[in-house]
């Protein structure tokens, strides 16, 4: 398993170096660049701009220096914000959007799975069509929805928690976000375990532990082995993006989580920023792609690495 | 749930009131946006300057009504030829780590903002100190700066030549002083709490980017006894319509901004909570002087004056903004904008004189077909705007009208590339109160601003003049004269005039709204 794992991290290194390459190219093809603003600069302003910055130079020397910079962990400065580099921003930010991100995660986890396996126990009866109703009704309402929504009557109207900021990181103010982040990926949840499940507990091997007499719960906890499967294949890259921050909920909260700057930094063609931000969410994915194979070794006696 | 809440806060009321007398008081101020430094030779935008304000402090500096009173310095001189100001320092005059406010501080600070390697983005608004320019383009010595310390508390300003708004230029943001010992011993790093020294009513406790900043009251700011407000916390309020509700819901004391479509509706809620008062901000239509058929101005003249403006203030701004028929907004002391000899006349007959315009320059139905692109940047009010307009022109004057937008970045960068446009959109937001701030879009030797490519060596004599001339009445006069010119030949088309957007608690007190839309901290007191 240990050397399935490292294999898996250094094959991952080719991948990066041609996101990488191809990211820094595309985003400097963008019309525009990071100094061309409302209240326009003066022309020496903006030379002695681009020169402090090296936009001067041929754009292969620029690559190759990026690359020299990055090998050693050093992401470069900002382009917009000027008092700190990109390896800081993100330092900064992401333990707030990983905070936002696992809470949330293991809250549509808990929450979908157990609706999941509680409707499909009870198929097509009442109890499974409303939660599967108000499971649709979860993946159909944005997220930009909800999360006014929810401060509105929590917030204004109920005033029993706070609108917005993170506050010290208590309870307070994370129950909002994380439950507006959760929502959508719960129902997907739900709807996946269920369906899922319903297809283990027809399953021959279950159909035995039945047969053998075996408790209800003993049965289907070997029956939600097998069903949370496909779960965890969709949870790879959902977590990937759950963790980096969502910049919707972020800006409408007041998180001062990565989200945000996957935006600001195509808006503002902050070169380095964006950079910054492919090159972490592309590194979370791989995380997240190989703890979904590793995960499914673990639960499924039949799959193995070697 | 009520009963407990009640109990509750009678408990609290309680602490508070045993606490009462050490009670810190502290102003929730919602900014916004993030400020991108707080290094003010890089500083750029209003969030920054809002935040700068309270922590620095100019040679001269704002009152809670936005006028010029002495800052650091208590009185200044002007010599008889109008080149040379002499400022005299504040005895007292403290950094809030007690160090003396020097004048070898100032020297440094324009020296460093001057400096091609500073790279600062406002270095353009100080070129009228004598070899400021040559200094930031390398070709001279930061030494060689017009700025110098006669003694310590002296410091003396030599101009290029006489510039009658330079006490303007003075209050910008980018002329804050630097803390000479700090930067030389934190580089760029000064600005991080704990390193930063100020001179200003506050300094600099917490810096959380995308959640808040702290400043606390400085209590070696010479003027410590009358700073209202022990605790200042900024929020970057980036999500408008997020921060009404949060300041509905008492967590914010005031906030800048808000969505404009829900003016009327706050106005009804809030009532005289809401703050929308004149601003040096303008929207105008840049149109390409050098286009046919806009090089006529009677096609400027014609396309200018099919439009509805009050349409536009009132249903697309909801009553954001105000109808503009002059290049500078009003508001500026002194000085009285020349209006468009339109102004005064009904929209309807506006139309007919269009039409005849348009038809006597041989557009339109009848004559060649008048085909207009209007550029714009991605942003609801300024699409609102464009299609009206497209609509206008269609119904006066028969053009056909189509629409492009880009984001931000690319609208700006094609137009100050000089790429081809015919009409765009665009903002202007005054640096300082001096109408030539607004007079420079339209000169001839303005490569990046002036879009258009209005030229007109009439306007640009006239503006030149107005430069040299010391009298303010007689100045304001010429400048005047100017922009009745440029107005005449409709270089380019101005749209409306934009309100700062303010939304102010009842508990607020010592607000007070000015053009400049400055809002000093140290001000402010909150009634809990």
């Amino acid at each position: 398993m240990l050397s399935y794992t490292l294999r898996r991290l250094l094959g991952a290194v080719p991948t990066l170096f041609v996101i990488v390459t191809v990211a820094f190219f595309l985003v400097r093809f963008a019309p525009g660049g990071p100094f061309d603003l409302e209240q326009p600069l003066a022309p020496q302003v903006l030379e002695n701009l681009r020169r402090a910055y090296r936009l001067d130079q041929p754009l292969y020397l620029q690559y190759l220096d990026y690359l020299g910079k990055l090998v050693r962990g050093d992401f470069g400065p900002s382009y917009v914000a000027i008092d700190f580099t990109v390896g800081e921003m993100l330092r900064r930010a992401l333990p707030y959007s990983v905070t936002l991100g696992l809470s949330a995660l293991v809250l549509a986890i808990i929450g979908g799975v157990a609706a999941g396996v509680f409707a499909a126990l009870r198929q097509n009866s009442a109890a499974d069509y409303s939660v599967m109703t108000v499971a649709t009704v979860g993946v159909t309402v944005p997220n930009f929805v909800v999360a006014p929504v929810l401060q509105l009557v929590f917030g204004l109207m109920l005033g029993l928690l706070p609108l917005g900021g993170w506050g010290d990181g208590d309870l307070a103010h994370l129950v909002m976000p994380t439950v507006a982040l959760a929502l959508p990926q719960m129902a997907v949840i739900a709807r996946l375990t269920r369906s899922s499940m319903i297809e283990a507990l027809r399953a021959d091997h279950i159909r035995t532990l039945r047969a053998c007499g075996l408790p209800g719960h003993v049965v289907v906890r070997h029956a939600l082995k097998g069903a949370l499967l496909p779960v965890i294949s969709y949870l790879g890259p959902a977590a990937a993006a759950l963790v980096t921050g969502s910049v919707v909920i972020e800006k409408i909260f007041a998180i001062p989580g990565v989200g945000a700057y996957f935006v600001e930094g195509a808006l503002n063609r902050d070169y380095t920023l964006v950079m910054g931000t492919v090159v972490t969410l592309a590194g979370f994915v791989v995380v997240f792609n190989l703890l979904v194979d590793l995960a499914y070794a673990a639960l499924d006696p039949r799959v193995r690495y070697d | 749930m009520s009963r407990i809440r009640t109990f509750l806060c009678a408990v609290a009321a309680l602490c508070a009131i045993s606490a009462g007398a050490q009670a810190e008081t502290v102003y929730h101020r919602g900014n916004a946006g993030d400020p991108k430094t707080l290094d003010a030779h890089q500083t750029s935008i209003d969030v920054e300057a809002n935040i700068l304000w309270d922590l620095l402090e100019g040679l001269v500096t704002y009152d809670e009504a936005g006028r010029i009173v002495p800052g650091a310095a208590e009185s200044w001189t002007l010599s008889p030829d109008g080149t040379v100001y002499t400022f005299k320092l504040r005895a007292n005059g403290k950094w809030s780590n007690g160090d003396p406010v020097r004048a070898s501080d100032f020297v440094f600070s324009f020296r460093r903002i001057m400096d091609p390697q500073t790279a600062a983005k406002y270095a353009s608004l100080h070129y009228p100190i004598k070899n400021a320019e040559k200094v930031n383009r390398g070709e001279m010595k930061p030494e060689e700066l017009g700025v110098r310390a006669v003694d310590d508390l002296t410091v003396e300003i030599t101009l290029e030549r006489p510039t009658p708004y330079f006490l303007e230029l003075l209050t910008h943001q980018t002329a804050l002083p630097m803390h000479q010992a700090s930067v030389e011993r934190f580089g760029k790093d000064f600005v991080r709490p704990g390193n930063f020294v100020s001179n200003g009513a506050y300094s600099l406790a917490e810096n959380v980017p995308g959640d808040h900043i702290k400043l606390v009251k400085n209590p070696h700011y010479w003027d410590a006894a009358n700073v209202r407000t022990d605790v200042v916390m900024f929020y970057p309020t980036e999500d408008n319509a997020a921060a009404v509700r949060r300041f509905m819901a008492g967590e914010l004391d005031t906030n800048y901004q808000f969505p404009i479509d829900q003016l009327p509706f706050l106005t009804e809620k809030l009532g005289d909570q809401v703050k929308t008062s004149p601003y040096l901000a303008i929207e105008y239509y840049a149109i390409n002087n050098r286009k046919e058929p806009f090089s006529d101005p009677r096609v400027r003249r014609a396309l200018a004056m099919a439009i509805d403006r009050d349409f536009l203030a009132e249903k697309i701004w909801s009553g954001a903004a105000t109808p503009a028929y002059s290049l500078v907004p009003p508001g500026i002391n002194g000085y009285t904008p020349a209006e468009a000899d339109f102004a005064a006349m009904s929209q309807l007959d506006r139309e007919d004189e269009a039409r005849k315009l348009i038809e006597e320059a041989g557009y339109g139905p009848g004559g060649k077909p008048l085909k207009i692109e209007i550029r714009y940047n991605t942003n609801d009010a300024h699409k609102k705007v464009a299609t009206a307009i497209a609509d206008m022109w269609k119904e006066v004057l028969g053009a056909e009208v189509t629409l492009l937008n880009t984001d931000i970045k690319t609208h700006y960068a094609h137009l100050q590339n000089r790429g081809d446009f015919d009409v765009a959109r665009a903002g202007w937001v005054g640096d300082y109160a001096d109408a030539q701030n607004f007079l420079y879009l339209g000169l001839t030797g303005n490569a990046v601003g002036n879009y258009g490519q209005y030229s007109n060596p009439k306007y640009d004599e006239l503006v030149k003049m107005s430069d040299a001339t010391l009298d303010p009445a007689e100045r304001a006069r010429i400048m005047a004269e100017a922009e009745a010119v440029l107005l005449a030949d409709m270089g380019l088309i101005p749209l409306l005039n934009r309100s700062s957007l303010h939304l102010v608690s009842d508990r607020v007190k010592g607000w007070a709204p000015n053009v400049r839309n400055v809002h000093r901290s140290r001000y402010i007191s909150i009634d809990r």
